[in-house]
């Protein structure tokens, strides 16, 4: 056996191709789960019992089914529910946005409540609405908190993106199983795509080390 | 004088714990109010119903003549508008300062005027500047809370209270949490503010305070008002044996004679 | 919604989701045992004092937990035989990047409970008297597992997740057998429905109990 690595260098564009669709589906996934789980967690931290219970209900269904199964059944089984025609790419950001937005909601949640009841207090006394509290006061002092782990979590979906390969979306990973199909060559292919995975993603991990560090020095607690 | 608060049968209970039991009182313009009490006497809890921190359970508020809230089949109701319209004309202090650890000094004052009043930020600014500058912190407008003791920060938290124009003034044990070598500049702060006449009520156990300072000291026990009166004669010559029980476990302060 | 639910094909194909469920159990105790057991091994081995022994782990761990685990399993299916000469099914294949992962994982979560005990607390069951045994026993196991137990739990719970990425390769799991029913009976909403169903009736419980776990360990503080 000898390693042969020409194949592949010859189609890298195929595999850079791959890569831009891998951050694509994050990016995306990333800007509608954020939002969605702010709006889970404060629904969720509603006194309004129903409001609650539902988006309580959500976080705990997403974060208990495996994101494979939800996958396959937005690809596989809405369309058929809602008459939409569903591409692997909606598919995939519908998916991922929901599926991070039930993590992003525990993170949201664990951040706000981590602050000071007195904070509360001292902007109600002033007379500060509930949103203006949250808005000016606990959120800007939670989302300090919040970095570490949300960065921890968008790694976590920067890997799970992997498995829209498997709905033919044109990622990093699918691109993969392609060239290797073609070149004959897996083991260069995935050992390099493993290699890219790699340097993107631990360069994230450190890069959020960093970070974790500075929030430390500054003397801001963190959650987890 | 006339009437600026006025505390109709005023009920607070947290479950089955019945911590206010029917409390009547009137304050004038002007007035400080001293409440005095053991810990689970009610003060607290009372204080924190007047700005509706705490919502009472039975009984009517009203300030400057106005009933907040709405009677509806026989109870009490209150809109969330209404009650952060309210809370914004009664400043409060707090125990534990709760200063915005993400604003600087200025902006702590600056805060309520520009996003409760609607005040433009040159206006909110001016008056933010003239309130540090009374309780003696205008050097300070740039700083973080973090950078400042104790007695420094609850002088920003009257501040942040008194930029709003308050009309009645809470402090709830705000020296309680500071050093004892600090509390003096926070007193004096504080006696500044009665001398200039605006109106408070202040939870204390600083009885030489409620001595010089309070035009009526009210005796808080187990959810009533046991006895109120000026501080001369009720803290010299309590009539009851909880107040005189009371004021012996206070003995640090030596009363004039 | 003009869909007519109709869960009568699924309940008919029991036998087939059946086989399904029972390989992800299989696949799951595997991989939980090799994973979770195999991390405290990682875990002492990165704490060691010989740089031949902790770099080693410290790679390992970065590696694997650096990289997607579906990357891990695709490429022991498709390059490791190559690379080795060792043939490996679908089922050898998801072990091994499931329970390499898991160990990745775990072996950090071991770690940091080795850290949390500090050699004070040592010296303080010494110095009341108290031998090795009883010391290990009484005060440091105690804040280990404290440490230790929430964060393990909730690794196992992400296994039992993972295990649905041995259907990519092949591996006969629930998710598989689901496929595999609404390809034959042209019912994807059903089958995949009650997929996330059975992974969420198990699961939730198991959530609810780490919830309990970690507010009855943390009231112990």
């Amino acid at each position: 056996m000898e390693w042969n690595f020409l194949a592949v260098l010859r189609d890298f564009d195929l595999l850079m191709l791959g890569l831009l669709n891998t951050l694509k589906v994050t990016g995306l996934a990333l800007l509608f789960g954020v939002p969605l789980g702010l709006a889970l967690a404060l629904s969720r931290l509603s006194t309004f019992r129903i409001l609650s219970g539902i988006a309580g209900f959500i976080v705990e269904f997403f974060r208990t089914t495996p994101p494979l199964v939800q996958l396959f059944w937005f690809f596989f089984a809405l369309p058929i529910l809602i008459d939409v025609r569903m591409t692997p790419l909606i598919a995939a950001v519908v998916t991922f946005s929901i599926q991070s937005s039930a993590f992003f909601a525990e993170i949201f949640r664990g951040g706000i409540l981590s602050i000071d009841k007195g904070q509360w207090e001292g902007a109600k006394a002033i007379g500060m609405t509930y949103g203006q509290c949250q808005r000016r006061i606990i959120l800007p002092q939670a989302i300090k908190r919040m970095i570490p782990a949300f960065m921890e979590r968008s790694i976590e979906l920067l890997k799970t993106t992997t498995l829209v390969s498997t709905v033919a979306y044109t990622d990093l990973m699918f691109q993969a199983n392609e060239l290797a199909q073609k070149t004959f060559r897996p083991l260069e292919v995935y050992t390099i795509v493993a290699a890219i995975y790699f340097v993107l993603i631990f360069l994230f991990s450190q890069f959020s080390i960093a970070v974790e560090h500075r929030l430390a020095k500054s003397g801001e607690g963190t959650v987890r | 004088m006339s009437e600026i608060l006025r505390i109709e049968n005023l009920h607070k209970s947290f479950g089955d714990l019945e911590v206010l039991k029917g409390i009547d009182l009137a304050v004038q313009a002007g007035e400080t109010v001293v409440l005095l009490g053991s810990s689970g006497s009610g003060k607290s809890t009372m204080l924190r119903c007047l700005n509706f921190m705490e919502t009472p359970t039975e009984g009517k508020i009203h300030l400057n003549g106005e009933l907040i809230g709405t009677e509806r089949g026989g109870r009490m109701r209150y809109r969330e508008a209404e009650l952060c319209a309210l809370r914004a004309r009664i400043g409060m202090v707090f125990q534990h300062f709760n200063l915005f650890p993400h604003m600087t000094v200025l902006e702590n004052v600056m805060e309520g005027q520009v996003i409760v009043l609607g005040r433009g930020k040159p206006e909110a600014q001016d008056k933010a500047m003239a309130q540090l500058d009374r309780v003696g912190l205008a050097e300070k407008a740039a700083e973080y809370p973090a950078r400042l003791s104790g007695g420094q920060k609850q002088r920003v938290a009257i501040a942040r209270a008194l930029a709003m124009d308050p009309e009645v003034m809470l402090f709830d044990e705000v020296t309680s949490a500071l050093d004892p070598e600090l509390v003096g500049e926070v007193l004096k702060t504080i006696r500044q503010l009665a001398e200039d006449g605006m109106t408070m009520l202040c939870v204390t156990h600083e009885l030489g305070f409620a001595y010089h300072v309070a035009n009526r000291v009210l005796f808080l026990h187990e959810g009533t008002i046991l006895e109120q009166g000026e501080p001369q004669s009720i803290l010299k010559a309590p009539a009851t044996d909880r107040m005189s029980e009371f004021l012996e476990g206070h003995s640090l302060f030596k009363l004039p004679d | 919604m003009a869909h007519n639910w109709d869960f009568a094909t699924i309940l008919q194909n029991w036998p087939v989701l059946w086989v399904g469920i029972k390989g992800t159990v299989f696949i799951f105790v595997i991989t939980a045992i090799l994973g979770l057991g195999g991390g405290l091994i990682v875990g002492i081995a990165r704490y060691s004092k010989s740089p031949f022994v902790s770099w080693p782990a410290r790679a390992f761990v970065e590696v694997f937990r650096n990289t997607p685990v579906l990357v891990q399993i695709i490429w022991f299916y498709y390059a490791f035989p190559i690379l080795t000469g060792i043939e490996t099914d679908p089922f050898l294949a998801a072990v091994l990047g499931i329970s390499l992962n898991t160990m990745a994982f775990s072996a950090e979560i071991y770690r940091a409970g080795i850290q949390s005990i500090n050699r004070a607390q040592w010296e303080a069951g010494k110095a009341i008297g108290m031998n090795y045994n009883q010391t290990l026993r009484r005060i440091i196991l105690p804040v280990a597992v404290k440490r230790v137990l929430p964060a393990l739990t909730n690794r196992g719970i992400e296994v039992f997740k993972m295990s649905t990425l041995a259907s990519v390769v092949g591996y006969v799991e629930t998710l598989n057998q689901a496929k595999l029913i609404s390809d034959l009976n042209f019912n994807p909403i059903e089958s995949y429905t009650a997929v996330a169903v059975i992974f969420f009736v198990v699961l939730y419980p198991v959530v609810q109990g780490t919830y309990v776990l970690e507010r009855m360990l943390r009231k112990g503080d």
